[in-house]
Parts: structure tokens; C-alpha cells; sequence
């Protein structure tokens, strides 16, 4: 079971910089860590992160075993138009999550 | 020898030094107000807040039926909004059936194994910190009114004298810290009055959602005690005492602590 927190503003006016902030829940298991017997835990992580608003990319990170769980985004880009953002988490293990968010531009 | 009447009033001071210690009514405070603005920015987004995560996954496992039962929490109690609003302000409370107090997370799954006959869920296991956190934030802002119950009383004064006990290498009692050094710092952290005003809550040295329970069990293993087991009438008495003491303090669960 895995959630998202998305905070997008539901509108902006035109040129306006707005802020986007998403957590998206994930153990961030570093593969470093040892069980009692002595076995690696494998690495479990969310290994990128893009946004896309209608449909071209406005933000991508690379995610590394030393971020903490559940990792938080922030970040700003000016609107221009009406749309819809697209948010894509991947990671080890077949991890694939989406999430979306409209915007009003006036 | 005037030895047994000195002992009776070494016991007189010691007793009187221990009910002076407590903090005056008017000086309690949350947790939250010993954290830096960042912090507490962090817990007041639902957005930032990453304990809402858990309240998502609670939200769901509310609507999902489980057990032989086949019935959903919604199916009895509807709408969590209304039906669940100041509920967890009360707990830890008197369950008539079992004659002692039992915590949110033990009614919960008395609930399960009652009305959903389902298996009950294990002490910090995702599920249960989940529909805990769910039902506790119904709570958000509501009084804290735990131990009004006079059928409490007596366990809420076990709790009292387990925290007012030293015990472990380091031989602490909670009160050393928390009564009597709350405006100091511990390794450069704030030692806090130890209100449970925020649990289930997100701890970022956890980096996860913990009880009340786990964070006690960490405070006994700090003083290198042995600590009580998930569920033990100790940690329940302790949990009632915290919340009686914290009275009238808002619920904040899910809260962020650092």
C-alpha cells in the first residue's frame, strides 16, 4: 500500500511561480543494513523522480540510499496555461507509482 | 533510638518533594513548542506531514471489509468524521468487559476480533498504526480528556508510581527528566514535559509513525532498563497516567517530532 501527498495549487494567474510539494510513502530501505544472521537486506528505493505538466517533463530527480524515508519534493516553475501535472516515482523492486494535479490558470 | 519516627518523616519529605515536583497546570505544554519553526511548519502542512501517509492507509482500511464478519469499521461506526470526533482524547479508557484500561490501538483491535472476527493486528505493524492514526486524527484539536473515568483512579495512580520509580543501570525515573529538567537539553535535544499529546506520530529520528508504546519502550531501554512488552498493564497504566496529565492540552495526532 503506497500513498501520495500532492499540494498543487487548484489556481494561479498567468506568470505566477507557484510551489509544488509531494511525499510519497517508501521505506528507503538503503541496502547497507544487515539482518541478525548476519544477511544483506536488499536495497529498496525509489530511485527517480519526474513531473511532467501536460506532458513535458518541468522536473526530474535522482534519488540515492542515503534519503530518508518517504521522500519529500519541493520545488517552483511559473504557469502559463491551464493543465494537468503528472507525477512518476520509480524504484527498485518493480516500484512504479503516479499521481496527478489540476491546475486553473487565469 | 528515635529511628522508626525519623524514617516515617523522611517518607513525609520524600512523598512531599515528589508531589511538589509535578508541573504546575498552567506551565504544561506540548511537545510541539519545543520544536524549531521548521518542524513545526512541517507538521501543521497536511501536505509536509508525513504521518498523514499513515491516515491515507488508515482511511482505506476503515472502508474495507475484513474477517469472517465481513464488515467494514464504516459499516458500524459510518462516517469517521462524525462518529470518531474527540473519541481518541479519551483513551486510554475503562473497557467494562475486561475491567482495566485499554489503549486506542488495543480498542481497535478488540473491535477486529469482536465485531470483524478477524485476526488481531500486531503492535506497530502498519495497519494498525494506520487505522490508529486514521481514528486519532478525528481528534485534531479536541481536549485531551483522558482518566476522568473515577473507575480509572487506581490505575491511574500504578501509572504514577511507575513514573515517579527509578529503575534500570542508569536508575531514572521519567519524572527526573521530564518533571524536573524539562527546561534543559539532553545531547542537545530538548528534554520536553513528555505530554503524549501527538501519537500515533511521525518521528524523523524513526522515520516512520511509532506509538506511544514504542516511544516509551525507547525512553526504558534509555535508561537501560528492561522494557515492558507491547501491551503490558505497565505501559497502559503509564500511557493513562501521561494522558491524565496532559489534560486539557489539544490532540495533535499525527504529530511530527524530531
Amino acid at each position: 500500500m503506497h500513498s501520495a501527498l500532492i499540494n498543487v495549487p487548484a489556481k494561479a494567474k498567468r506568470g505566477d511561480v507557484i510551489e509544488i510539494k509531494t511525499l510519497m510513502s517508501h521505506i528507503m530501505e538503503t541496502g547497507y543494513r544487515h539482518t541478525v544472521s548476519g544477511e544483506t537486506v536488499p536495497r529498496d528505493i525509489i530511485t527517480n523522480f519526474a513531473c511532467r505538466f501536460n506532458g513535458s517533463e518541468i522536473f526530474r530527480a535522482d534519488l540515492f540510499p542515503a534519503i530518508a524515508a518517504n521522500p519529500f519534493f519541493s520545488f517552483f516553475t511559473t504557469v502559463t496555461e491551464s493543465g494537468k501535472f503528472e507525477f512518476e516515482w520509480i524504484g527498485d523492486l518493480g516500484f512504479s507509482e503516479t499521481a496527478a494535479a489540476s491546475i486553473t490558470v487565469e | 533510638m528515635n529511628f522508626p519516627r525519623t524514617m516515617a518523616i523522611a517518607g513525609v519529605l520524600v512523598a512531599t518533594a515528589v508531589a511538589a515536583a509535578e508541573i504546575p497546570q498552567e506551565q504544561r505544554r506540548s511537545g510541539f513548542s519545543f520544536m524549531t519553526p521548521e518542524t513545526q511548519a512541517m507538521q501543521n502542512d497536511d501536505t509536509t506531514n508525513p504521518g498523514m501517509l499513515w491516515v491515507l492507509d488508515g482511511e482505506a482500511l476503515w472502508k474495507r471489509k475484513a474477517g469472517a464478519a465481513d464488515k467494514a469499521c464504516a459499516d458500524c461506526h459510518g462516517d469517521a468524521a462524525a462518529s470518531m470526533k474527540g473519541v481518541a482524547a479519551h483513551y486510554p479508557a475503562f473497557d467494562k468487559a475486561l475491567g482495566r484500561p485499554i489503549d486506542l490501538e488495543q480498542r481497535i483491535n478488540l473491535c477486529r476480533t469482536g465485531q470483524q472476527q478477524a485476526t488481531p493486528l500486531a503492535f506497530e505493524s502498519r495497519d494498525l498504526l494506520g487505522l490508529t492514526a486514521f481514528v486519532a486524527r478525528q481528534s485534531r484539536g479536541s481536549p485531551i480528556e483522558a482518566g476522568a473515568d473515577p473507575q480509572l483512579e487506581p490505575f491511574i495512580a500504578r501509572g504514577r508510581a511507575l513514573y515517579g520509580q527509578r529503575q534500570g543501570q542508569l536508575n531514572l525515573a521519567c519524572a527526573n527528566c521530564h518533571d524536573d529538567n524539562w527546561d534543559k537539553r539532553l545531547a542537545g535535544s530538548a528534554i520536553t514535559q513528555g505530554h503524549a499529546t501527538g501519537y500515533p506520530l511521525y518521528r524523523l529520528e524513526w522515520q516512520t509513525l511509532g506509538s506511544l508504546q514504542r516511544r516509551l519502550r525507547a525512553c526504558l531501554t534509555g535508561i537501560r532498563a528492561q522494557a515492558y512488552d507491547f501491551g503490558s498493564p505497565e505501559l497502559i497504566e503509564l500511557e493513562l497516567y501521561l494522558m491524565s496529565r496532559a489534560r486539557g492540552l489539544p490532540t495533535e495526532s499525527p504529530a511530527v517530532r524530531p
